[in-house]
């Protein structure tokens, strides 16, 4: 009598677990595609801040290789977007991460021409304090676009620094930690592509691409 | 019984989950830095507190007490998860804001709390009305306290409202202070418990004003009986 009552009760919570992941399945099922399309949307839109869309002709999101450097600041291979334009090199999107943030690692988008200037650096994701750290931000104020058209001559490698550690750019007030890292980060960022600017073009793209796109 | 009214006044006010019950506290103190990421979170609360009490009162005879709290938990995380999924195909730039907080609905305890003490016994109408008035109380703590901190932190409110209702609602932002250099307390999590703690308190001197004039209308009549 009591096995019959346990194999009922086990048999109802089977049933409902039957039922709770196929319902959860079909959802992901009918919303898989859409969501990949915001996804890569929402990067592309990204990158298109980052370097001009008149600027490059093929499609900049396949193009697409994996990079592992100190430089940029994970160990995580770090995707590299190739804009061509009749397919010679136009530009690079490097994305490097600012690991000493004031909350953790900041992840950056910046984008490099050919010559080594900075067309675009952008935000993709960060843990800075709202109304302090935020600020780089483009959406809550003008400081990230600042570093359009700098290069390691323009300023010189000293002047790749905030003013109060007596460089170029300018850090928040009450806040000089994350500007610190993030002017870092792309000094780095400068300092690797110069480095490596032939190998990044040359290199076929990933066939596999990650599915792991940073939103 | 409790009546369809009483439902209503007990989630909106007099039960509030937010404000009385205290449960779910983690995602509201977590999510109330503005308005709009209030109003996010408590649509996604208030969608699954009324899912989740509509389909727990349906099976409620089914169900064998033994195996209720493990099958409650099965239906809530199932539709927690779906909505996940819908949030971030439909309503992508909310989703990448808010994202962390949806499945912590799984953990706020308001929602299987509900199962358990009311949709379990109830008929499906009054689950969902009560799954709605609850859910909505909720809500109404989020954005009052999202906008609280939004406007002293940041002098704005309805700050990135495209996030939810398109590019067109980006015209919705309200600078209330023109250059306001902000208030960080207010947007840093002590100033979600100051601020949570000042609305409980705003809401027990309420109802203690409410308590007293209806002892006071109540008190002439007594006296003309005494007189009488
Ligand atoms: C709660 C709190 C949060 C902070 N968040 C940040 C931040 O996100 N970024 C930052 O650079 N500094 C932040 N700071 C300030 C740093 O502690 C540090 O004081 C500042 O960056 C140094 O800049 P200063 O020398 O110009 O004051 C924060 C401070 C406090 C108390």
């Amino acid at each position: 009598m009591r096995y019959r009552s346990i194999l009922i009760s086990a048999g109802f919570l089977f049933l409902f677990a039957v039922l709770g992941t196929g319902m959860v399945a079909y959802t992901y099922d009918t919303t898989a595609e859409r969501i990949a399309d915001n996804e890569r949307r929402a990067l592309l839109r990204k990158l298109n801040e980052v370097v001009d869309t008149d600027s490059y002709d093929n499609d900049i999101f396949t193009d697409v290789i994996l990079v592992q450097s100190p430089l940029l600041g994970t160990r995580a291979p770090a995707p590299v977007y190739r804009a061509r334009q009749n397919g010679w090199p136009v530009a690079a999107v490097l994305s490097p991460v600012a690991p000493d943030g004031y909350n953790g690692a900041i992840q950056l988008l910046v984008g490099i021409n050919l010559e080594g200037t900075v067309t675009g650096v952008r935000v993709l994701r960060h843990q800075e304090t709202p109304g302090l750290g935020d600020a780089i931000e483009a959406e809550r104020s003008d400081w990230i676009r600042r570093f359009t058209g700098k290069s390691l001559n323009n300023p010189d490698l000293d002047g790749w620094k905030v003013r109060r550690d007596d460089g170029e750019f300018d850090q928040f007030t009450g806040a000089t930690i994350t500007p610190r890292a993030v002017v870092k980060a792309v000094r780095n960022a400068l300092i690797y592509f110069k480095a490596n600017r032939h190998q990044l073009f040359a290199q076929d793209p990933e066939q596999e691409q990650e599915q792991e796109t940073p939103s | 019984m409790t009546s369809y009214p009483k439902l209503v006044r007990d989630g909106f006010w007099s039960n509030n989950v937010g404000l009385v019950q205290l449960l779910g506290l983690c995602p509201l103190l977590a999510v109330t830095g503005t308005f709009i990421n209030g109003l996010g979170l408590g649509l996604a609360t208030l969608l699954t507190l009324v899912a989740s009490n509509t389909i727990i009162s349906m099976i409620r005879t089914l169900v064998r007490p033994e195996v209720r709290i493990p099958v409650f938990v099965l239906v809530i995380a199932s539709i927690v998860t779906v909505i996940e999924l819908s949030m971030s195909a439909y309503f992508h730039e909310l989703y990448s804001v808010l994202g962390i907080f949806i499945p912590l609905i799984v953990t706020n305890c308001a929602i299987i709390g509900r199962a358990e003490a009311f949709a379990s016994k109830n008929t499906v109408g009054r689950a969902m009305v009560d799954g709605f008035s609850m859910g909505f109380g909720f809500l109404l703590v989020l954005v009052v306290l999202g906008g609280m901190r939004e406007i002293i932190g940041a002098g704005t409110l309805f700050a990135q409202a495209h996030m939810m209702f398109g590019e067109a609602a980006r015209t919705l932002t309200f600078v209330l202070i023109e250059d306001y250099s902000g208030f960080l307390l207010a947007v840093l999590p002590p100033g979600a418990f100051i601020g949570l703690g000042l609305l409980i308190a705003v809401k027990n001197l309420i109802d203690r004003r409410l308590e007293r004039r209806s002892v006071r209308q109540a008190a002439p009549s007594t006296q003309i009986a005494h007189a009488s």
